[in-house]
């Protein structure tokens, strides 16, 4: 035997033959596997662990972040006028589509009022940023920066500035890990923004494609139709893009379509993310934000009458 | 025996290791990775098996399923097999010519990959595509980098390290 010549420390563990710990460790990491599969036993164990492996998270990501940081600061005068003017430009187009976001939302909190349905209250934000750490790479979930400790929680929507992300998988307390919308086990209830049919986006495991395979071959879809999230499962909320459908095809003897889309989110150039906290969920929250929402709406309903009076008092 | 034994280098390239396999990389790359953790202990207890063995590769693994978000215990699973291949021939392993060596580490990667197919496969997992066996090209293609390094930093911990043998 080539093990017998070497030496062992006393130990009870460190004794035993090689076979025998073998053995050991092999059932030891089963029975791990079995507890984390599914059930979730074993997430403050994870937690725990997690967090004392934080400074590798730390190492592995601080040449990206130093690299960003001096890039940043390296930055020539005439690129950080062009993004300047970029960015202005940027903020006017989106604060001019805000003013009428605004009329509209109060618009809304009026009507729904009306209905006596529940008043849809902006939904509070968090930013993260993305950890720099690979994840298993047959996987598409990613690492960010916020954790349980900054309020964050399991299944807590993620979405970039130009639709929804994914959502939050784990939480290891100073960081998360979070699904992306791509991975091959998440789905999400999405309707079409144009006639409102509602459906199941699936990932593919590709970072640029979305499926919905569960459209029968007569429904309404088109190339180019938005896909919003419908807030059907309760986790996202309602009314954010999703994606575009890119490609509708009917393949002969399927009963379903099959619809591939793109990703609203540029799922492979993100870095910095925001966490949804849906504000209509709190009680204390509700009656507060009727009212704010229905003031504007009350305002703003008898006022242009007024303003015409006074203009056509003016002319006349 | 006399445990004045300066350890920590070695453990600056496990954490190096361990840090190498969750670097992002682009998505073109991933399949390129060489499974450095892997080898850096296939060397480490074929060199040094009194100080590192099944214990080390469990305790890896389970910090590699942590930092990939894998499930808990799958590469402490596949590691401490390979290991305990590697501890069971380490003597007839350690004096093979460079291409017999690396063929050996070729094997025991292809092992570790397969067992975590079949873990992956048994857990109703995403099995992935190819890159996993390209990975385990790769990592043989590295071997002889990696044997390179690590030969010095074994002659480092030697020569610090009169009791070693």
């Amino acid at each position: 035997m080539a093990l017998t010549t070497v030496e062992r420390e006393p130990g009870s563990f460190r004794t035993a033959s090689p076979g025998l710990r073998l053995i050991l460790l092999c059932i030891l990491s089963i029975t791990l596997m079995v507890l984390d599969h599914r059930n979730e036993h074993l997430v403050g164990v994870r937690k725990a662990l997690s967090v004392a492996l934080y400074p590798v998270q730390l190492l592995v990501s601080a040449p990206f972040d130093i690299s960003n940081s001096v890039s940043e600061s390296l930055a020539t005068r005439t690129q950080l006028q062009e993004d300047n003017k970029r960015l202005r430009q940027e903020a006017l187009i989106r604060s001019a589509r805000l003013q009428r976001m605004a009329a509209l939302e109060a618009e809304n909190a009026r009507l729904r009022a009306l209905l006596d349905s529940t008043v849809i209250v902006g939904d509070e934000i968090l930013i993260a940023e993305i950890v720099s750490v690979d994840m298993n790479p047959f996987r598409n979930m990613l690492v960010i920066n916020k954790g349980g400790s900054d309020g964050v929680y399991i299944g807590q929507a993620l979405i970039d500035a130009d639709g929804i992300v994914g959502q939050i998988t784990r939480d290891r307390h100073y960081s998360a890990e979070a699904m992306l919308v791509t991975d091959v086990d998440h789905a999400l209830p999405v309707e079409l923004a144009r006639n409102r049919l509602r459906t199941i986006a699936v990932g593919t495991g590709e970072l640029d494609r979305l499926s919905l395979p569960f459209l029968p071959l007569n429904a309404d879809v088109q190339v180019g139709d938005l896909l919003v999230s419908s807030g059907l499962g309760g986790t996202f909320p309602p009314g954010y893009p999703v994606g575009v459908v890119r490609d509708v095809r009917k393949v002969t003897g399927q009963p379903f379509l099959e619809i591939d889309a793109e990703p609203a989110a540029a799922l492979n150039r993100i870095r910095e993310v925001l966490l949804i906290r849906p504000g209509g969920r709190d009680p204390f929250a509700d009656p507060e934000s009727t009212r704010v929402a229905d003031e504007p709406a009350a305002d703003s309903a008898p006022e242009p009458p007024v303003e015409a009076e006074a203009a056509d008092g003016e002319s006349g | 025996m006399a445990r004045r034994v300066r350890v920590w280098p070695v453990f600056v390239a496990f954490v190096a290791a361990v840090a190498l396999e969750v670097v992002p990389l682009p998505v073109a790359l991933q399949p390129v990775r060489p499974p450095l953790p892997a080898m850096v202990l296939i060397y480490w207890a074929m060199m040094w098996p009194q100080r590192f063995g099944l214990g080390t590769a469990f305790i890896m693994g389970i910090c590699l399923d942590i930092l990939h978000g894998q499930l808990l215990g799958q590469n402490a699973l596949t590691l401490s097999v390979v290991i305990y291949l590697t501890l069971r021939f380490h003597l007839q392993i350690r004096i093979f010519p460079l291409w017999q060596l690396t063929m050996t580490v070729f094997a025991l990667l292809a092992i570790e990959a397969f067992l975590r197919f079949m873990i992956e496969g048994l857990a109703g997992l995403d099995p992935g595509g190819f890159s996993r066996w390209s990975r385990v090209l790769c990592g043989a293609l590295f071997w002889p980098l990696v044997l390179g390094i690590m030969d010095r930093l074994r002659t480092q911990v030697e020569t610090r390290d009169p009791s070693f043998n």
